[in-house]
């Protein structure tokens, strides 16, 4: 549907009229989109938790006291530190103990004995954006204290550390794969829908065949194809490119069906009687139109390969380690001992959890900014 | 002023109906069934019917939207003499557009909500070169007060206007080129009753002063009888009367013209026309029924009804009428509603 | 109510005939109505002060264009308006059979308002498909609201239904209750609705635009069964429409909107003959007539209906009256002033007192 007036109600005729002079007359389409976006909190307090999380990743060394890789065996599966006050914020310090009767090391707080919080002070080396190099992060304590907010995993790593280097690698994963399937669906969408006939015919089947397959098993097979002595950053594109290829089909169903509904619009025949050749039409009437559309399913098509990234690595076949993502940390607690006994391993399922629900409600608000009457 | 602009013939559009795995056509709809139709320079010919009668393919295929399947349609180009539309390659489609225009029926729909104004009136030129920069400017200004509109709305968009004044943007986009034809697809049916006026005046002022002719496409009858020169009515693909609209609609010369003109409520409670009221519904063009297809609903059927089709005959001074009976029956025209009553 | 006719086989009954003669009231009394929608854009005054009555056993038309309110009003009496719109004033008054309910008084959700609706007054809408389940039979759909206010017997509530079907003309009336709408053309499919309106013999009728969607045979067809309807059964119908025709054609009486008020209303013989108000006689100049003054221009009414969001102070229709008058119409709402028996006008022009020039009404 193009916009259409309100059908809500008899008392709206179809528009204002020009002579209100109202200031939304000169107002482009994309900007009345952007009011109703607005005017949707729930969508906007959800973009506004995404810009967070995304500046969390690209911040991730400034934020984390320690580096995500640091093994430390004094630390194996230490619980958050506990934060005290203490003419200023600081933490309690930890003693390690020996259980003796199950042999494994439990640690104690100790608030007595406090140590202070130290902000923008010296810690690792890392470079800030990738090209500025700095030792300078946003909380640190003295040494041979560590700030463990979110504890430690098996190997004694900072999970907050491990959390924000994760999501580095999970939020992209899904924009790129998501990026990659759009780009394919709306150009198979769009020839689908605007060419019709046999080549619709075929592309229909086509489509139909690819989405009949068990998607799980399929990644597994191609995932299993990758091989093992790949970079990380190789497989990182590897996988998000077989996340696309599978999730384009849907995506080109949805944007066929638009652009056959404005193919066969009457201002689409305006243009055609005005002599528009095909291009034309499809570039300067059939893509605009569709593109909020786009841009809509995209973004709600995002969450679906965040959780495919974090099922495929929480499955060993998808980010292995050393390489980090939410799914390889979700790895780290597979049993249901571990989550009693460590339940902060979870806090990266939190995150999935936080940041698909986000997406989703954008991409809510915006298909509804887009489409107020659809 | 009878020198023909457009000369249809033996106009066919047949839709396939698909079916199966394949969609191979399984059937046919026979939308449009042999339409013969002239409209003359500066003239408007009107192409009545209920919905369903192919009055809007007819015109759609006219203007090449819809491919036809079989007949001829002739475009008296002003410079390059008779063209064959049915059959024209894009090139000659190209040379035809600027002077074959069409305005559709939904103001809405018809006008791409994300262009502003003065780039939808401005896409004819555009696309065809005919104006650029100031100049362009300078005829978008001039078709929008041709149109009734200020030049400061060239910058809005399409959702701050009216219907109508959307329908006078249409208006303004099918004049740009200087068209000979426009065909009106409904142009005034999904209006407000005092829009309505405006725009069929627009219409008519446009054509005194530029000549324009045009296809209008109607299933108003008394709109048709205010804008109108002649009158072609269509019943289930095909055409059963036309001719001259004082002429058809004072004394038809076909049934079902006379039970459409008896069924329009008319705007005066003491002309109570208790029409002659047909029974049962257009048939489907899916599925048309055998010889005249009025013959089921005709109160005037006889056997040869349902197993002839009658040809359209010449029945007196530009009139045609496809009744075995044409001659014979003594139909009723339309009662003239006082207008407007007195006093008024 | 609607179990007193349980027993009565004629859905149309004759009973009802009888009575009406003993009770001349009207059906419908509509008193200082008004609907706002509170919108994103502010605050749209549906409705300001709508008042009139429907008569018993006549057609009432309301007839004007689009944004005038005509559709509200009808949906305010069964309090079915969209949200979020609400009666924020006046009150309803339905006189039944057998007793009198103040329907502003009721809850639009509260169990009586419910059986109110379809029992008392049915309403048919434009697009019958949307009023129709596209998954039942039409037969079944129609015994179904004779179930929940009639019978409980399921084979007497289907015969009911057969019934209806053959009153409202449908030819082959078996063969139509056992079909689904979509099966149905659309003047067929209108029938059913109707049938299923009058199924429960309902006290009011309320038709919104019920033929606009329809051919003109088609829709010759239908106002034909309604004039029958109005004319056998004495039914009392509310009609709302666009077209000057069906107005001429169909209604006794007559209702003439503009943004939400009511300007002019009279018997359809005043309203054609005897016009009042400039907006009413602007009207009527400006719609096509067959057999009218071919190729003289229309008169048309200039400018657009005006922004509901925007409160115009005065009488609506002076931004493109003619006849306005500059410090009056622009301030003040005319007060409805009589214009003839049962013919009133809501127009400056016409208040003899205020302006003491009556006879300016004539050079209009």
């Amino acid at each position: 549907m193009t916009t259409t007036p309100a059908p809500v109600i008899e008392t709206s005729p179809p528009s204002a009229p020009a002579d209100a002079g109202s200031g939304a007359a000169t107002l482009p389409q994309w900007r009345l989109m952007a009011r109703r976006f607005r005017k949707n909190r729930l969508a906007v307090a959800s973009a506004i938790v995404l810009v967070v999380l995304y500046a969390c990743a690209i911040l991730a060394p400034f934020l984390s006291p320690n580096s995500y890789d640091q093994q430390d065996a004094d630390l194996k599966n230490a619980s958050p530190t506990s934060i005290t006050w203490s003419g200023g914020p600081a933490i309690c310090s930890r003693q390690q103990q020996l259980d003796t009767e199950t042999f494994s090391y439990k640690y104690r707080s100790d608030c007595g004995q406090s140590v202070p919080l130290r902000f923008f002070g010296e810690g690792y080396h890392y470079k800030l954006f990738g090209l500025i190099p700095t030792n300078r992060h946003l909380v640190t304590v003295d040494k041979p204290n560590t700030l463990l907010l979110w504890g430690a995993d098996s190997a004694g790593r900072d999970v907050f550390a491990r959390s924000m280097q994760g999501a580095r690698v999970s939020l992209t994963i899904g924009l790129l794969g998501v990026a990659v399937g759009t780009f394919l669906g709306a150009t198979v969408g769009t020839i689908s829908g605007y060419f019709r006939g046999a080549v619709d015919t075929v592309l229909q089947r086509f489509i139909e065949l690819l989405t009949s397959l068990p998607t799980l098993p399929l990644w597994l097979a191609l995932a299993a194809i990758l091989p093992q002595d790949m970079s990380v950053t190789g497989r990182y594109f590897l996988i998000t490119l077989i996340l696309s290829l599978v999730g384009w089909a849907g995506l080109a169903r949805q944007i066929r069906g638009k652009v056959m509904s404005y193919a066969a619009s009457d201002y689409v025949a305006a243009a055609r009687i005005a002599g528009s050749s095909s291009a034309r039409i499809v570039f300067r009437h059939l893509i605009p139109n569709a593109s909020s559309h786009i841009v809509a399913t995209a973004m709600l098509a995002v969450p679906a390969t965040i959780i495919s990234e974090t099922s495929l690595s929480f499955l060993g076949v998808g980010m292995l380690p050393p390489a980090v993502s939410w799914g390889v940390l979700l790895s780290d607690a597979q049993s249901v001992s571990t989550v009693q006994q460590y339940p902060w391993l979870l806090i990266p399922a939190a995150l999935v959890v936080i940041a698909v629900i986000c997406f989703q409600l954008i991409g809510d608000g915006l298909r509804d900014a887009v489409d107020p009457y659809g | 002023m009878n020198e023909p602009l457009l000369e249809v013939a033996g106009l066919r559009k047949y839709f396939p109906v698909r079916g199966g795995f394949l969609r191979r056509p399984v059937g046919e709809i026979k939308a449009v069934d042999g339409v013969d139709l002239t409209v003359n320079r500066g003239e408007t010919v009107a192409l009545v019917g209920e919905s369903g009668c192919g009055k809007s393919t007819t015109g759609r295929t006219i203007v090449r939207l819809e491919e036809p399947t079989a007949g001829e349609v002739v475009f008296h180009h002003p410079e390059r003499g008779p063209l064959h539309l049915e059959s024209a390659n894009s090139r000659t489609l190209r040379a035809v557009r600027p002077h074959l225009q069409m305005i559709f029926q939904d103001p809405f729909a018809s006008l791409d909500s994300r262009m502003t104004v003065s780039s939808i009136i401005a896409e004819p030129l555009v696309i065809n070169k005919t104006a650029t920069g100031q100049r362009l400017k300078d005829r978008v200004a001039e078709l929008l007060s041709l149109v009734g509109l200020r030049p400061e709305h060239a910058n809005r968009y399409p959702h701050a206007f009216s219907g109508g004044q959307r329908q006078r943007i249409g208006i303004a986009r099918a004049i740009a080129l200087n068209p000979d034809l426009i065909v009106c697809d409904e142009a005034v049916s999904a209006l407000d009753l005092s829009v309505q006026a405006q725009i069929l005046n627009l219409l008519e002022e446009l054509q005194r002063r530029l000549g324009i002719a045009y296809l209008f496409i109607s299933h108003d009858l008394s709109a048709v009888d205010h804008i109108a020169d002649r009158v072609v009515v269509m019943y289930v693909g095909q055409i059963v009367e036309s001719g001259p609209v004082e002429q058809l609609y004072n004394a038809p010369k076909h049934p079902y013209t006379e039970a459409l003109l008896a069924a329009v409520p008319q705007p005066d409670p003491r002309v109570r026309t208790r029409p002659k009221i047909l029974t049962g519904d257009v048939p489907s063009p899916a599925n048309p029924p055998s010889g005249c297809t009025f013959h089921p609903r005709c109160p005037y059927a006889q056997p040869i009804c349902a197993a002839e089709t009658p040809p359209l005959l010449q029945v007196g001074e530009g009139r045609a009428s496809a009744c075995h009976f044409a001659d014979t029956l003594p139909l009723t025209g339309a009662v003239a509603a006082m207008s407007p009553p007195a006093g008024l | 109510m609607s179990q007193l006719y349980a027993a009565g086989d004629d859905v149309h009954a004759t009973a009802r005939h009888e009575e009406s003669h003993l009770d001349s009231s009207p059906v419908l009394s509509v008193c200082d109505l008004e609907v706002q929608f509170p919108t994103p854009l502010g605050l749209v005054r549906a409705l300001n002060g709508v008042t009139f009555d429907v008569p018993r056993g006549k057609v009432l038309g309301i007839v004007g264009e689009s944004g005038c309110g005509k559709s509200v009003t009808a949906r305010a009496v069964l309090q079915i308006i969209e949200k979020p719109g609400r009666i924020t004033g006046g009150s309803i008054t339905l006189r039944g059979e057998s007793e009198t309910t103040e329907i502003t008084g009721l809850g639009p959700d509260s169990k009586r308002m419910r059986a109110l609706r379809g029992s008392e007054i049915a309403m048919i809408f434009q697009e019958p498909m949307s009023s129709l389940n596209p998954v039942y039979t039409i037969g079944a759909q129609i015994a179904e609201a004779v179930l929940i206010h009639q019978t409980p017997d399921r084979d007497e509530a289907l015969r009911r239904a057969v019934d209806m079907l053959r009153q409202v003309g449908m030819p082959h009336p078996e063969a139509a209750a056992a079909s689904y709408p979509h099966q149905l053309s659309g003047g067929m499919r209108q029938r059913a609705m109707i049938a299923m309106a009058l199924s429960c013999n309902p006290t009011l009728l309320i038709a919104d635009e019920p033929t606009t969607a329809l051919d003109v045979t088609t829709e010759a067809q239908i106002l034909e069964l309604i004039r029958n309807l109005r004319d056998r059964a004495g039914m009392s119908i509310m009609f709302i429409t666009h077209s000057m025709g069906v107005v001429a054609q169909l209604c006794d009486e007559v209702i003439v909107m503009y943004l939400g008020r009511i300007v002019e209303r009279g018997s359809v013989d005043d309203l054609f003959y005897d016009a009042k108000h400039p907006y009413t006689r602007a009207l009527l100049r400006s719609i096509p007539r067959i057999g009218g003054n071919r190729k003289a221009p229309l008169e048309v009414i200039e400018g657009s209906v005006p922004d509901p969001h925007h409160r115009l102070a005065g009488c609506p229709f002076h931004p493109g009256c003619p006849k306005a008058i500059p410090g009056r119409c622009d301030t003040t709402v005319p007060a409805p002033s009589t214009a003839g028996p049962g013919h009133t006008v809501q127009c400056h022009l016409y208040q003899a007192d205020e302006i003491g020039h009556p006879e300016r009404a004539e050079n209009v």
